[in-house]
């Protein structure tokens, strides 16, 4: 209840959730859209969450980590089962069973990546004692050259999975749902909860929420948190790569720019939720979704950016320690 | 060899332009600290500004979507062509007046929110000059924009049109001094160094940083009226960040942050190896190539010459 009163205690914030429920109310089929938009949103900005709360910097990279992963595991489908094409797709859903076997390997190789690259680079700069600003440019510097890599290798066009057209899920009330979606949703979820478990319920997790409580007195307890540091990482990069993936079969669409384009609602997520709070990036996710989506049904759907960009700066005004304020459980 | 001249002159505009830029970069992240990476956001303002302002209203003869152009390039005094300082001014004007406001939200917070703001802003400047044609004739571009002095007539436009560069960027270089060397110019960079050190000693951080903001952001927006003008074509795709944001962030990396010098040496370098990169044999000659050359230049000098090749005194 006391989360329900902070919610109520802003009176902007307030009419804006009336607004939203509203217009939810309005238009249904636009809020179960938006719900599981926003779960993908979700899984992405908790592994952006988990790295700016413990390692304290806008990691910039996070949406090319996305987009290599869908790239990658595209690659292994050709390389692995290069007759994908013609197999058969699985139930009601387009792409086909190779992917399911595929994404768990792409997402290790992202996470495996993710580690080598704070071996490479992260590591370095936190001895320097850089500023936080100083390490995002750095991972600025990274997402560009990851994108050129990605063009460069896979080419500007866009691409996809191997995939069947299926007939959309008819529901009551003008609710279409692609059944992909209703998959990826449900994916997210399962994924966010094993995390929510991993943080929350073993030693590890107990060690990492030390690490960004605290990282002296952790150490001084005997957790190597350059280690934890490493499994943060790992974890990161694993949550990019599946939320990468799951959008790409989503969109059923894989382009060079989607991270570099999912990076504001995805920073908006994190910053509704306040930074470094996994409960809140979830729930800052699925806002931002439902908002964006909402927000199609009443202007041109081509300034969903913009109005991500907006609620960026609502929250920023308001509430710049997210929705769910310093209370919230930290990481 | 007349064309290898021409090449080589239309490259010494482009890196007088991107000098401009780079100079108002140096302001807010070599100076002060702020974390900007929507330098496209004011480019394309100061860029669109230009090219309203001084663009004639559409007539039926050259039917435009676009509603409104100032039509400035009228304006003469004894046939010398002051509306382009004018112009100038006025992008720059638009600039600050949009920085301000975003400054005042973000810059009480953590640095990396300003990041976060004028990333978004980028975007959505893009989306509204793609959506809104009425604006500035949506994706089809505003073209046939006028360029000043077009009247002297000595072959090549370019060699005027870079003189024009030059002195702008002479103008800027000196105000920037300027302003670098002036006690609110030590104020920053003592803002840079130890933020807590300037509260203590009574400064108003958050005004200070508002103001370098602005600054920093109208030098930007003189720089996109000089590229407007130059280019004569500008489209929402000329502000794709790699070319509008991420280039200019390794010209001041490579030159050296915290000084204008250097940044201006920095443009001139990194778009030299740009552009000749292309004429490399093979693969070597990819555009994506570059791609990840300029990423890996920011990586690098963060890591091993965190101050550049020509370092801040």
């Amino acid at each position: 209840m006391k989360k329900f009163d902070l919610l109520l205690d802003n009176k902007i914030l307030s009419l804006i959730i009336i607004v939203i429920c509203l217009a939810s109310f309005l238009k249904p089929w636009l809020l179960i859209n938006g719900i599981l938009i926003g779960s993908l949103y979700s899984l992405g900005s908790i592994g952006l969450s988990l790295i700016y709360g413990n390692l304290k910097f806008a990691n910039m990279a996070h949406g090319d980590f996305m987009t290599l992963s869908s790239y990658i595991a595209l690659t292994l489908m050709m390389f692995l089962f290069p007759n994908s094409e013609n197999s058969t797709s699985v139930g009601p859903f387009t792409f086909k069973y190779e992917l399911l076997m595929v994404m768990p390997l792409a997402a290790i190789i992202i996470g495996l990546m993710a580690v080598i690259l704070d071996k490479l680079i992260f590591k370095k700069l936190r001895k320097l004692n850089a500023t936080s600003a100083a390490i995002a440019l750095c991972s600025l510097g990274l997402a560009v050259s990851i994108r050129g890599f990605i063009q460069f290798i896979w080419g500007t066009d866009s691409a996809s999975f191997p995939r069947e057209s299926k007939l959309f899920w008819d529901l009551p009330f003008r609710i279409k749902i692609p059944p992909d979606m209703f998959f990826c949703s449900v994916v997210a979820v399962i994924i966010a909860i094993i995390f929510y478990l991993v943080l929350f319920k073993t030693t590890l997790g107990k060690a990492i929420r030390a690490t960004s409580d605290n990282p002296d007195l952790a150490r001084i307890t005997g957790i190597n948190t350059d280690r934890i540091i490493l499994y943060i990482w790992f974890i990161g990069g694993i949550l990019a790569a599946t939320a990468g993936i799951l959008i790409s079969v989503q969109q059923a669409l894989i382009t060079p720019v989607m991270g570099w384009k999912i990076l504001i609602p995805l920073f908006a997520a994190v910053i509704v939720g306040g930074i470094g709070n996994p409960i809140g990036a979830l729930i800052g996710g699925i806002l931002i979704g439902i908002t964006g989506e909402l927000a199609t049904g009443w202007i041109n759907p081509s300034y969903k950016p913009a109005v991500y960009f907006f609620v960026l700066l609502i929250v920023l005004l308001l509430r710049p320690n997210g929705i769910l304020g310093n209370k919230g459980r930290q990481f | 060899m007349d064309s290898i001249l021409y090449f080589f002159i239309g490259f010494l505009i482009m890196s007088g332009i991107y000098a401009v830029f780079t100079v108002g970069l140096n302001i807010h992240w070599g100076q002060t600290g702020l974390f900007n990476i929507g330098i496209a956001s004011f480019f394309l303002l100061g860029a669109y500004t230009a090219a309203i302002f001084s663009s004639p209203s559409p007539n039926l003869a050259k039917y435009e979507e676009y509603l409104w152009g100032g039509n400035f390039s009228q304006l003469t005094l004894l046939g010398v062509d002051i509306w382009f300082p004018i112009i100038l001014l006025l992008s720059a004007f638009i600039c600050i007046l949009v920085a301000i406001p975003l400054a005042m939200i973000t810059i009480r917070l953590k640095e990396d929110y300003l990041a976060l703001v004028t990333l978004g802003l980028a975007e959505t400047l893009r989306i509204v000059f793609i959506n809104e044609t009425w604006l500035a004739n949506g994706t089809r571009g505003m073209y046939s924009i006028p360029r000043p002095f077009d009247y002297i007539n000595i072959g090549n436009y370019d060699y005027i049109y870079f003189v024009v560069v030059l002195i702008t960027l002479i103008f800027v270089y000196f105000i920037a001094q300027k302003a670098t060397n002036s006690p609110w110019g030590r104020v920053l960079r003592g803002i840079k160094d130890n933020e807590n050190t300037m509260i203590a000693s009574g400064k108003n951080v958050l005004k200070f940083k508002v103001e370098a903001f602005a600054f920093g952001a109208g030098i930007m927006g003189i720089g996109g009226a000089l590229f407007t003008h130059g280019k004569r074509f500008i489209d929402p795709i000329t502000f794709e960040p790699m070319l509008a944001t991420f280039i200019i962030w390794s010209m001041l990396m490579v030159g050296g942050s915290g000084n204008n010098k250097g940044a201006i040496f920095g443009s001139f370098l990194m778009w030299g190896i740009w552009t000749f990169t292309q004429f490399l044999p093979g693969f070597l000659s990819d555009a994506n190539l570059r791609f990840v050359f300029v990423g890996l230049i920011i990586v690098l000098f963060q890591l091993y010459k965190p101050q550049g090749i020509i370092p801040a005194k």
